[in-house]
């Protein structure tokens, strides 16, 4: 197999023309002093408190996620690219999420067949024909991009739900800079820590029609939430409340927020809550994180979640091999960015080549996340690759397969000095009155040498991100 | 304001002045403890500390005699005990966690780096020297305090802050009087039995137990500069009483509470200022002598009853979310 594309260097072990400032800058740092950086951001992601809880244990224990001082950086050609195809999909998910609500266009034209959308779990027959403000429904999307070569970037996985990890995004970018203030001046950084007010103007956008100054919140499933941090960063750089379920009620379809000087009517809601658990009465009634009565509001149109209910249905992993079919069809255009080849387990014939290449392929649950149920085949033992070959068997609905991409990789400060570590990238799209990014994403790192899993979850770090400008 | 953030900020402050305050009282008598003294007394002085956070049975529950290191054991790391200052800060630091969005990035990590360096400090608790910590605590409520005045927009948030600061130092206050009160008359009472001590030597004691309950609500100056006299209970008592100065009396913190609620003002808080008005007139219209006639006891009582209801009218008028209008 041959070596995989490494964001810094080139095959000849140069480095390439956007890294070469920072290649320079960074033979000249000593181990020791890249190790007392990297105890310094750790100490103080600790003290400002951005870290994760970690369940079932003592008191209080919480956990940082590895930050990495090797930022991985792209040059604005490249990042101009990258952008216009993510734009492009976001787009055409929502188009999909209007079209399998109303008018099943796709579904006539006999592209997706039907039974992929109203069998799957993730398709919310509550939500057909309700009309959303500016049909739009994944207002929030993170896409998850890996870079296969010169070039060649693959979507691996479209966030619509509830994705996270935009706050690492700007924190990592806050760190570099404290840590490292004299490479901002022998690079020009284009600018990541305005998120917050792309995210509010995005949420204003969407407002109910009746309201003219909308009220907006984030609902939280509350502080025990890995991702509370980010909740409640984000409600704080915007300015607004952060809510849980209990501090909201309905009445007459409207919602409101219970205040220290009675209540307050809600109009917008960036829910950081799962569909399942966003209202008892509509979904799983044991929720206790939820607001009763929160469908029929959103149904009468008189508050907006974002994202809607029922964007489920076009992040699922059975419905990511279409993602390409849509863009032609919906925008009429060629899609930008590949998509990485999938084989569906629930077709036999595509079931009958993973099994036969099992070595070869990542098999994935389609309805999986973190990195869980996953089989990455070329790192596994035989008994693992067998073990996994009986779940395929008794359930390949539940399976897809891709083939193992060499992944590319960025120079990361490791236990033995620096060296070459896999990455992905998630940046995330904001769709509101027009669609809008920030230059960069949030770039996560696997540090165990070979691996393939970047999820904090298992292990994974993050690096700031840099889009160069002209 | 959300009655919930409403609800954290208030917990926030009133468990870092617990901290603050449960450290006081075990300073307090952890100094008097080393004065020469009968045994039975100094058993009594740590059982009466717990009796006054109604905590001896739960402490009962878990150790087998009462003696100082067991009672600082209990008081200072036991988490299963709600006032132990491990759980206060605990809780202070959570409560701050889940409103960090409200509260200045500097609160925020004065609270968070008091749990970090209290993580140490637990790591090596077998050789902590009690005096440091607890002057630590004190040091690290001083600075939580001093951030947010320092820091902090004067809007609700800040308010709420300080309401829960008041409501939990009048409290403490009391009862810290009454704790280091009844120990005296105890003392005298055990004293007048044995009738072993000389005059000149129960004085002498006198001197050191009271100035040791100065200097737990640092009052110790103070008290020379206003009085420039011996000390004396009932001067004492009328110093954490009636001096309208003195940050930590009873008068001060209720004269503080009023214009607060005042700004705060909503449907339901008429009952608060009503009863607050009506705390404030029976301390301004009487006296250490009235308060003496009665009972210093009594009165201590009374108070407490007073200020812990004004302390639930609060809770209902504005941190349970209002039913819905």
């Amino acid at each position: 197999m041959k070596s995989p594309f490494d964001e810094m260097l080139d095959a000849t072990g140069k480095a390439r023309p956007h890294y070469q400032v920072f290649h320079n800058w960074l033979k000249q740092q000593s181990d020791t002093l890249m190790g007392l950086k990297r105890a310094e951001a750790d100490l103080i992601f600790r003290r400002v408190g951005i870290t994760f809880a970690v369940y079932g244990d003592d008191l209080g224990s919480e956990r940082t996620i590895p930050f990495d001082q090797v930022p991985r950086i792209f040059a604005a050609k490249e990042w101009e690219q990258l952008e216009a195809g993510l734009r492009q999909r976001v787009k055409a998910l929502n188009c999909f999420i209007y079209d399998v609500y109303h008018d099943e266009n796709i579904i006539k034209a006999g592209i997706v067949p039907a039974e992929q959308i109203f069998n799957n779990a993730q398709y919310r027959p509550e939500m057909r024909n309700v009309s959303v403000p500016r049909d739009i429904y994944a207002q929030i999307a993170g896409i998850d991009i890996v870079r296969a070569g010169e070039g060649e970037f693959y979507v691996l996985e479209d966030n619509l739900r509830v994705p996270s990890g935009v706050s690492y995004m700007v924190e990592d970018r806050k760190m570099m800079m404290r840590l490292f203030p004299d490479l901002f001046q022998k690079y020009r950084v284009a600018p990541v820590e305005h998120y917050p007010d792309l995210l509010l103007e995005c949420l204003k956008s969407v407002k109910p029609d009746d309201v003219k100054k909308p009220n907006v919140v984030v609902l939280t499933p509350g502080m025990y939430n890995s991702a509370y941090f980010e909740h409640s960063y984000l409600a704080q750089q915007m300015g607004v409340e952060l809510v849980e379920g209990k501090d909201l009620f309905v009445k007459n379809e409207q919602v409101f927020m219970r205040t220290t000087q009675g209540p307050e009517r809600v109009d917008v809601i960036y829910r950081r809550v799962d569909d399942d658990f966003l209202d008892p009465l509509a979904f799983r009634s044991d929720s206790t994180l939820g607001i009763a009565g929160l469908l029929s509001a959103h149904r009468a149109g008189n508050v907006t979640l974002a994202n809607a209910i029922g964007t489920g249905i076009a992040d699922d992993k059975s419905i990511y091999p279409y993602v390409p079919e849509m863009i032609e069809f919906y925008l009429g255009e060629k899609p930008i960015l590949n998509n990485v080849p999938t084989f569906q387990c629930r077709k036999p014939d595509d079931l009958a080549y993973t099994l036969a290449n099992l070595e070869k392929l990542v098999v994935k649950l389609t309805h999986g996340a973190g990195g869980y149920g996953m089989l990455v085949g070329p790192a596994s033992t035989k008994a693992e690759i067998e073990a996994f070959r009986g779940h395929l068997i008794a359930n390949p609905d539940k399976y897809i397969a891709q083939p193992t991409l060499a992944l590319s990789t960025c120079p990361t400060f490791v236990e033995s000095g620096i060296a070459p570590r896999h990455i992905d990238l998630r940046p995330f799209v904001l769709s509101g009155k027009t669609i809008k990014m920030v230059p960069g994403g949030l770039t996560r790192v696997a540090l165990k040498e070979g691996s393939l899993v970047v999820n904090s979850s298992q292990g994974g770090g993050t690096k700031d991100t840099w889009v160069l400008e002209e | 304001m959300l009655s919930r953030t409403a609800d954290c900020l208030y917990w926030m402050a009133r468990y870092t002045e617990r901290a603050e305050n449960t450290a006081r009282m075990l300073d307090v008598n952890h100094q008097t403890s080393l004065l020469p003294q009968p045994e039975e007394f100094l058993e009594q002085s740590w059982r009466k500390l717990l009796t006054i956070s109604k905590l001896e049975e739960a402490f009962m529950s878990q150790y087998d005699v009462v003696n100082r290191e067991n009672v600082l054991d209990f008081m200072i790391y036991e988490t299963s005990n709600p006032s132990s200052i491990v759980s206060c800060l605990f809780a202070a630091r959570e409560n701050a966690r889940v409103i960090r969005g409200k509260i200045t990035s500097e609160v925020w990590e004065t609270q968070n780096t008091t749990w970090l360096e209290l993580q140490r400090i637990l790591e090596a608790r077998n050789q902590a020297d009690p005096s440091r910590l607890l002057e630590w605590v004190k040091h690290r409520c001083h600075l939580f305090r001093g951030v947010m005045h320092g820091t902090m927009l004067k809007n609700e948030a800040f308010y709420f802050m300080s309401v829960g600061t008041l409501l939990e130092r009048a409290d403490n206050t009391a009862r810290i009087l009454e704790t280091k009160y009844e120990d005296q008359a105890s003392l005298k009472a055990l004293r007048a039995e044995n009738k072993s001590d000389d005059e000149a030597g129960v004085d002498f004691f006198d001197f050191y137990h009271w100035a040791a309950l100065l200097r737990s609500v640092s009052a110790f100056e103070i008290y020379r500069q206003i009085y420039s006299d011996q000390v004396t209970p009932k001067q004492v008592a009328q110093l954490l009483i009636f001096n309208k100065q003195m940050p930590r009396s009873l008068v001060c913190c209720v004269n503080e509470l009023i214009p607060l609620i005042s700004e705060m003002k909503n449907q339901q808080s008429k009952e608060i200022e009503r009863l607050l008005g009506k705390l404030k007139a029976s301390l301004d219209y009487s006296d250490i002598d009235e308060v003496f006639s009665q009972g210093l006891e009594e009165f201590i009582e009374q108070f407490l009853e007073r200020i812990n209801h004004i302390a639930d009218e609060f809770s209902n008028a504005y941190l349970i979310p209002l039913a819905v209008a």
